[in-house]
């Protein structure tokens, strides 16, 4: 049988807009991994160190605000600080398209936007975790 | 005829009509098996005056400016003037903002609608670390009076009137309006607008709240009693079924929700010693509007007949003034799509028409590029013509009410309230809305809700044009607004330069002052209003309350 997939969703940030970020926490679930929501309101540290804790395979992160150039590198970097830079970031949120390079440059492997399934998601964790 | 002959010859023609749809259904199947609104209503092939049977005009319906006000609260409404325009705005510097308020007034804006950014909206100061990267981003950032006297330059306050969304401190800004007034020279009296000062959905549906439901509540009926003998005209709450449906409730949700809120407030302002009949009048709703347009006109009317009857049977309300449900409409934000953006020109425009047959009495459209960026210029022009057009070319506004007596617009409205109706006895039972979000029954309602929306676009079941449907290869836009970063740190010198040249020594006795205030339970306004004329900041303020009331953790 194969592992059950590990993912943290986490709202880092003072934004309070977690629709996206339930409704994705809920399609990995029902798509079979465990899942762990943050809530809202967190810091990268927090999330960091629960995802090291919980030991998880990826991370979610989503942000609406538009701090997202200010957060998500942040959690990369604190990751890759902590020996833990296997473990897959990606991103979601309205992030505009000309901030994605950046991002993806920093660490996070990919973004998703409004629009976006959540099978597509759910097929990027897992070839990603897969490979 | 005789009442039993139009019976007879109705039934007698709904059976040829019946069968002339079996014939056309075994040729021509129907898109559809079942057709249903967004709360699962049955939209039915055809509406017929059997569904208005449980109906009747005077109780039920009646006339506009009369209870139940199911056709509005005013006897002409927009005959003699329409709606507010409301444009929701703001980003970056009170600089930069005050800048666009011009703009819009220019272009035809009747009210100013202000956004703070989410540092301003949970109670931070832009230099609090966990405001980096988000000063002015959402909204203007706002730390001192010094801004707001920024925010409000050139602007009489005397003659426009000014929506805040603001919720967790909203005494603060409320405090700092007032203030800004005063150096203009008008008094409070003639202050008009409304402070969205609703924290019980930021609990379960948007989440900016800052300390715990007990003393949110208790600040919230201390800005009722303040503006009770200081700002006659200011609405001092904007109950928001707005968020609700963005983080992704059905239309009944939206209405039961957003009255359950009400009912709480209204609750706690009599058990606080206020009479219903003179704070009543001064609460305000604020509603979302999508594309589903029929029951979006039906849920209006559905929510104000259903408050009129709450507060006259609930609570004993005497002046008709007290049952009146009066409301701002945005569109709704979360149906736009970064895809094909020009086609959310269409959408708002649905959406606004919703709101106006629904009977608004303020309307903000969103911009089209807002599942992008914050509006530029352009776009939030197009979507305030897009009311003006509504307004002056349609119609629409000529006579009140035009809907009413549609066989499906009031069959949908008696459902919607009956359902909405269901929903607040459920919470009741619970023990009222703080219990049923501390027992996750909201949350887990709205979430069941929006999950279900998903699957239905992600199985194209609800088309969205340009996202699962009818979708091109697009280049990215360009000329979007941004927020410079550069921003973020010249707000922060800005409230440096305050804080060295205030008297600080007035400002921490008057800290002092309110932190007493509050442990004593007295109205925390006046110390407040005190506190930000010194130039204390947002977060010196709240960081005196937190200490006092501790803060909200999330379940």
């Amino acid at each position: 049988m194969a592992k059950v997939i590990k993912v943290l969703v986490g709202k880092p940030g003072l934004d309070g807009h977690d629709r996206g970020a339930r409704v994705v926490a809920r399609a990995l679930r029902d798509a079979g991994m465990e899942v762990i929501y943050t809530g809202i309101r967190q810091t990268p540290e927090q999330i960091v160190a629960t995802a090291i804790q919980e030991d998880v395979d990826a991370v979610g992160l989503s942000c609406l605000s538009g701090a997202h150039n200010n957060l998500f590198p942040k959690v990369v970097n604190l990751l890759r600080e902590k020996g833990a830079e296997d473990i897959l970031v990606f991103g979601g949120g309205i992030i505009p398209d000309g901030d994605i390079a950046g991002l993806k440059d920093s660490g996070i492997k990919e973004i998703f936007r409004p629009g976006s399934s959540t099978d597509e998601t759910i097929k990027f964790i897992t070839d990603q975790v897969n490979q | 005829m005789t009442c039993s002959e139009h019976k007879q010859a109705f039934q007698q023609r709904q059976q040829q009509w019946q069968e002339l749809v079996d014939k056309a259904c075994a040729r021509f199947p129907e898109r559809r098996e079942n057709f249903a609104t967004t709360s699962g209503i049955e939209m039915k092939r055809l509406f017929t005056p059997e569904d208005l049977e449980q109906i009747d005009y005077t109780e039920d319906i009646g006339f506009p400016g009369i209870y139940p006000f199911t056709r509005g609260v005013q006897p002409t409404m927009y005959r003699a003037r329409f709606w507010t325009m409301r444009q929701y705005a703001g980003f970056g510097s009170a600089e930069e903002t005050n800048k666009r308020y011009k703009y819009l007034l220019e272009n035809g804006q009747t009210g100013l609608s202000v956004a703070f950014d989410l540092p301003t909206q949970i109670g931070y100061d832009s230099d609090f670390e966990l405001s980096e990267g988000e000063v002015g981003k959402v909204g203007v950032a706002i730390d001192t009076l010094a801004d707001m006297e920024t925010l409000f330059d050139g602007i009489s306050l005397d003659k426009v009137s000014t929506s805040m969304t603001i919720n967790a401190p909203a005494a603060v800004l409320l405090a700092m309006y007032v203030a800004v007034a005063e150096k203009q020279g008008v008094a409070p009296e003639q202050l008009r607008g409304t402070i969205q000062n609703d924290v019980l959905k930021e609990y379960f549906a948007r989440g900016t709240y800052i300390f715990p439901p007990s003393p949110s509540m208790k600040i919230i009926t201390d800005i009722f009693a303040f503006c009770k003998d200081n700002l006659p005209s200011w609405n001092t709450i904007s109950i928001s079924g707005y968020h609700i449906r963005e983080a992704g409730s059905s239309a009944v949700q939206e209405v039961a929700f957003t009255l359950a809120d009400g009912l709480a407030y209204v609750d706690a302002a009599i058990k606080s010693g206020l009479d219903v009949d003179v704070f009543a009048k001064r609460l305000s709703f604020f509603f979302n509007v999508h594309n589903p347009f029929l029951e979006e006109v039906a849920k209006f009317r559905a929510a104000r007949r259903l408050w009129a009857r709450l507060m006259k049977e609930r609570f004993g309300a005497k002046k008709p003034a007290s049952m009146m449900l009066r409301f701002h409409t945005q569109t709704a934000g979360c149906s736009l799509t970064a895809q094909q953006p020009n086609n959310n020109v269409v959408r708002v425009t649905i959406q606004a028409l919703a709101a106006v047959l629904g009977g608004t009495n303020s309307l903000h459209t969103n911009s089209r590029d807002e599942a992008l960026c914050l509006p530029t210029e352009d776009s939030v022009r197009i979507a305030l013509r897009t009311q003006q057009v509504i307004a002056h070319e349609s119609g629409v506004a000529d006579s009140v009410d035009p809907l009413a007596g549609s066989y499906l617009v009031e069959s949908l409205t008696s459902k919607i309230e009956d359902q909405a109706m269901a929903y607040i006895k459920k919470i009741d039972d619970l023990g009222g809305v703080v219990k049923a979000i501390e027992a996750g029954y909201i949350q887990n309602e709205i979430g069941d809700s929006a999950y279900a929306y998903q699957k239905a676009v992600e199985t194209q079941e609800q088309v969205i044009v340009g996202v699962n449907k009818f979708t091109i290869e697009e280049a990215p836009p360009e000329n979007l607004l941004t927020v410079k970063a550069e921003m973020e740190r010249k707000q922060r010198q800005k409230l440096a330069q305050v804080k060295g040249g205030r008297d600080n020594k007035a400002v921490n006795k008057a800290l002092q002052q309110l932190k007493l205030v509050a442990e004593e339970g007295g109205n925390l306004m006046i110390p407040i209003v005190a506190a930000v004329k010194l130039y204390a900041s947002l977060g010196e303020v709240c960081g005196v309350l937190r200490q006092v009331f501790g803060e909200y953790q999330e379940q």
